[in-house]
C-alpha cells in the first residue's frame, strides 16, 4: 500500500473537519480528493504531509508509520494552489532547494545537482526558463516549476492542493491533461485535493469523495459517476435535475407522474424520494415515442460548444427542467423558443429519504 | 522636461510638473537649509577648516557616534526583526499594546527619554544597582549611549519590516519545511534575503537617525571629552562658544559622511531589487 489511513479524526474550534477517515492508497496510483470547500479535503491532505496534525489516527505511508514525523522527514512532495515558490530564487534554485539543504553526506554533488535539475525542468518542459525568477513566470508554468521542485527530492508520495483552480480554464485543462502523462512517466504515488468534479474524473485513477469530513464514497471514476452511493454523490458530480416526490407501492412520484420504483426500493414503506436526471440523460423528441413522455415548452435555448443547453417547462412538473441535446439532433429537430416537444427521461437514478445538500 | 521622455501614459499626469514640484521641495526643504552648513564653512579657508576637524576631541566624537550608531543599529535589526515577526505572525491578547508600544520612542520628545534613561542607570537606579553589581557601567559610557541609540532606531526596523513579513504567506516556509528544510536553513535561504532590502532599509534609518541624536544622549553619556562626546553635542558644545564656523565645519563633515552612507545603502537596495525582478 502506498498510503494508509487509519481512523483520522481532527477536531477545529467549533466544527469537525474530519471524521473518522480511513483510506488505503496503492503505490503509484492517481487519486483525487473531491468535496464542496470546506470539507475537510485540504486538511487531510495537510495532514498527510505533516504540515497539520491529526486529532487521532495513524498515517502509514509505504509501510512506515510517520504520523508523528514532521513534513521535513516525511519525505512527501507538496504542491500548493498559489505555488509557493521562493521569489528571490531563480527557477534552477527553486528546483534545487530541496537537494541543496539535505545534511552534507546525502547531499549530491554539485553536478549531480544540475543534471537533476535539468532533468527534472525537461520533465516539466521549462527547461528554457532556468535562470528566469518566478516573477516573470505566467501561473501556469510557475505550478509546472512548483511540480518539479516537490519531485526533486524523490518524495515517496506527492500531494497536490487544488493545483490548477488559480488558473483559467484554457491553461487549467491543458495543464491537467500534462500531468495524467508526467503521471504516467513517473508513477509516483499521488493525491490531489480538487472541487472541481470534471477534473477528478478526467484525472484520477480512483477518486474519494468528501463531504462534511466523512467519506461519502470512492472508486474508479467510472463506478463513482455510473454507481453514486447516494445523492450527495450523484448531485456532485455533475449537473441535475432533482425532483422531490415520494415512494409508494413500488412507484416514484415524479412531478404528478409516476415511474417503477429501482428494485432495492420496490418493497420500502412509503417515503419521502429524491429522483435525479442528468440534463443529458433527457430525450426531446417532436414525435410522441412512449406512454411515458411528458410534454414540455422550450423557455430558453443556450449554447454550450457541442452542446445545446434547453430550458423546459413541462407539464405536471413545478419547476422547469434543464436538458441537454447534442449540436446535431437540436438543428436537425429545428429546435426554436416556444416549441412544444415531447419529453422523455432515460435515466432517472432514485434515492430514498429526505436528503439535504 | 524632456530629460526623460515616458511615452507610456501614467495615471498621474505630467512626470514634469511632479518632478519640478519634487525638486523645488527637496531644494526648499532639504538642500538650502543644509547648504548654509557649507557656506557658514566656506569662509574658515581650508587651513582653520582642517583644523577644526581633525582636532583629536572632534575625531575621537566622530567615532563614538557612528560606533555606538552601529552597534545600536546592529542590535535593532535583530530585536526589530523579532519583534515584527512576533506582531505579524501571532495572535495574543494585548497584541494592539505592544503595537502601540513600538512607536512610542518618535512620539517622546528624546529629553524625556534621555531623563528614563538616566534614572534607570544611573548607580541608585533599579537597573544602575544590578549592573553595578556586575561590576559594569552604564551611565557616562558608550554602552550607555548604545542603550539610548537602540531606543531610538528601534521603530524604524519594526515598521518597515512589518508590512514585507505580511506578505510573506506561510506557505513559502511550509513548502521549505515539507522540502526538507530546518528551521534554520529555512529563515537563512528563504526568509532572510526576502527581508533582507526592508531589513536594510530599516537599519539605515535607524543608523542615520543615531548619528543625529541628541536629547536622549546627552543625558546619559556624561559627556567626558574624548570618551563619551557625540559629535552633535561637539557641535553644540562650538556653538556654545560662539564659534560658528567651527560648528559648520564639523557639521559639514558629519553631514557628507552621513549622506555618503545613505547613498551606499541605497545603491546596494537598488542592486539587490534589481537581481530578482
Amino acid at each position: 500500500m502506498g498510503i494508509e489511513l487509519q481512523n483520522i479524526s481532527k477536531q477545529f474550534t467549533g466544527y469537525t473537519a474530519l471524521d473518522n477517515i480511513n483510506l488505503s492508497i496503492a503505490t503509484g496510483d492517481l487519486i483525487a480528493l473531491l468535496g464542496p470547500s470546506g470539507c475537510g479535503k485540504t486538511t487531510l491532505l495537510r495532514i498527510i504531509a505533516g504540515l497539520e496534525s491529526a486529532d487521532s489516527g495513524k498515517i502509514i505511508l509505504e509501510g512506515k508509520d510517520t504520523t508523528n514525523l514532521s513534513p521535513r522527514e516525511k519525505n512527501v512532495g507538496f504542491v500548493f494552489q498559489h505555488y509557493a515558490l521562493f521569489r528571490r530564487l531563480n527557477v534552477f534554485e527553486n528546483v534545487a532547494f530541496g537537494l541543496k539543504v539535505l545534511e552534507r553526506s546525502k547531499r549530491p554533488s554539485k553536478s549531480e545537482i544540475n543534471d537533476r535539475v535539468e532533468h527534472l525542468l525537461k520533465l516539466v518542459q521549462m527547461e528554457w526558463a532556468i535562470k528566469r525568477y518566478p516573477s516573470q513566470l505566467s501561473g501556469g508554468q510557475r505550478q509546472r516549476v512548483a511540480l518539479a521542485r516537490a519531485l526533486a527530492v524523490n518524495p515517496k508520495v506527492l500531494l497536490l492542493d487544488e493545483p490548477f483552480s488559480a488558473l483559467d480554464a484554457k491553461v487549467r485543462q491543458e495543464l491537467r491533461r500534462w500531468l495524467r502523462k508526467l503521471h504516467e512517466e513517473i508513477h509516483v504515488t499521488s493525491i490531489f485535493v480538487t472541487h472541481d468534479q470534471e477534473e477528478a474524473l478526467e484525472l484520477a485513477d480512483r477518486i474519494v469523495v468528501i463531504n462534511k469530513g466523512r467519506i461519502e464514497q470512492q472508486g474508479s471514476p467510472q463506478e463513482v459517476y455510473d454507481h453514486p452511493a447516494n445523492a450527495f454523490v450523484y448531485n456532485f458530480l455533475g449537473n441535475v435535475n432533482v425532483f422531490h416526490g415520494r415512494i409508494k407501492e413500488g412507484m416514484v412520484s415524479l412531478g404528478e407522474h409516476l415511474v417503477d420504483a429501482p428494485d432495492e426500493l420496490k418493497n420500502v414503506d412509503e417515503k419521502p424520494s429524491q429522483t435525479f436526471v442528468r440534463p443529458h440523460e433527457i430525450g426531446i423528441s417532436k414525435i410522441r415515442s412512449s406512454e411515458t413522455d411528458v410534454i414540455g415548452t422550450i423557455r430558453e435555448i443556450r449554447l454550450l460548444g457541442g452542446q445545446i443547453g434547453l430550458n423546459l417547462s413541462c407539464e405536471g412538473f413545478e419547476h422547469p427542467i434543464e436538458a441537454e441535446v447534442p449540436r446535431e439532433l437540436y438543428l436537425n429537430l429545428q429546435l426554436s423558443k416556444g416549441d412544444k416537444v415531447f419529453v422523455s427521461f432515460n435515466r432517472v437514478k432514485v434515492f430514498s429519504g429526505d436528503y439535504e445538500i | 522636461m524632456s530629460i526623460v521622455k515616458n511615452k507610456k501614459r501614467n495615471i498621474l499626469p505630467g512626470f514634469g510638473l511632479s518632478m519640478g514640484y519634487t525638486v523645488f521641495y527637496l531644494s526648499a526643504i532639504v538642500i538650502v537649509p543644509l547648504s548654509m552648513v557649507f557656506f557658514n564653512t566656506v569662509p574658515m579657508g581650508w587651513e582653520p577648516f582642517m583644523q577644526a576637524v581633525t582636532a583629536p576631541r572632534v575625531l575621537a566624537a566622530y567615532r563614538l557616534s557612528f560606533s555606538t550608531a552601529f552597534f545600536a543599529s546592529l542590535f535593532d535589526a535583530v530585536a526589530g526583526l523579532l519583534t515584527a515577526w512576533v506582531i505579524v505572525r501571532y495572535r495574543f491578547p494585548g497584541k494592539a499594546i505592544l503595537d502601540a508600544l513600538v512607536d512610542l520612542p518618535f512620539a517622546l520628545p528624546t529629553a524625556v527619554a534621555g531623563i528614563c534613561f538616566a534614572t534607570l542607570y544611573s548607580p541608585a537606579g533599579w537597573l544602575g544597582e544590578i549592573s553595578a553589581k556586575w561590576n559594569l557601567q552604564i551611565i557616562n559610557t558608550p554602552t550607555g549611549i548604545v542603550l539610548a541609540l537602540i531606543f531610538i532606531g528601534f521603530p524604524f526596523v519594526v515598521r518597515t519590516l512589518q508590512p514585507v513579513l505580511e506578505e510573506l504567506e506561510v506557505e513559502i516556509e511550509e513548502s521549505a519545511h515539507s522540502l526538507g528544510a530546518t528551521r534554520w536553513q529555512t529563515f537563512r535561504r528563504i526568509i532572510l534575503p526576502h527581508l533582507f532590502p526592508a531589513l536594510l532599509t530599516g537599519v539605515t534609518l535607524a543608523f542615520a537617525r543615531s548619528i543625529g541624536e541628541y536629547g536622549s544622549v546627552i543625558f546619559i553619556a556624561g559627556n567626558l571629552p574624548m570618551k563619551t562626546e557625540i559629535a552633535p553635542l561637539m557641535i553644540m558644545s562650538k556653538l556654545d562658544q560662539f564659534d560658528y564656523a567651527g560648528a559648520s565645519a564639523v557639521a559639514l563633515v558629519l553631514l557628507l559622511i552621513s549622506f555618503s552612507m545613505l547613498l551606499a545603502l541605497n545603491a546596494i537596495q537598488e542592486w539587490q531589487q534589481k537581481a530578482y525582478r
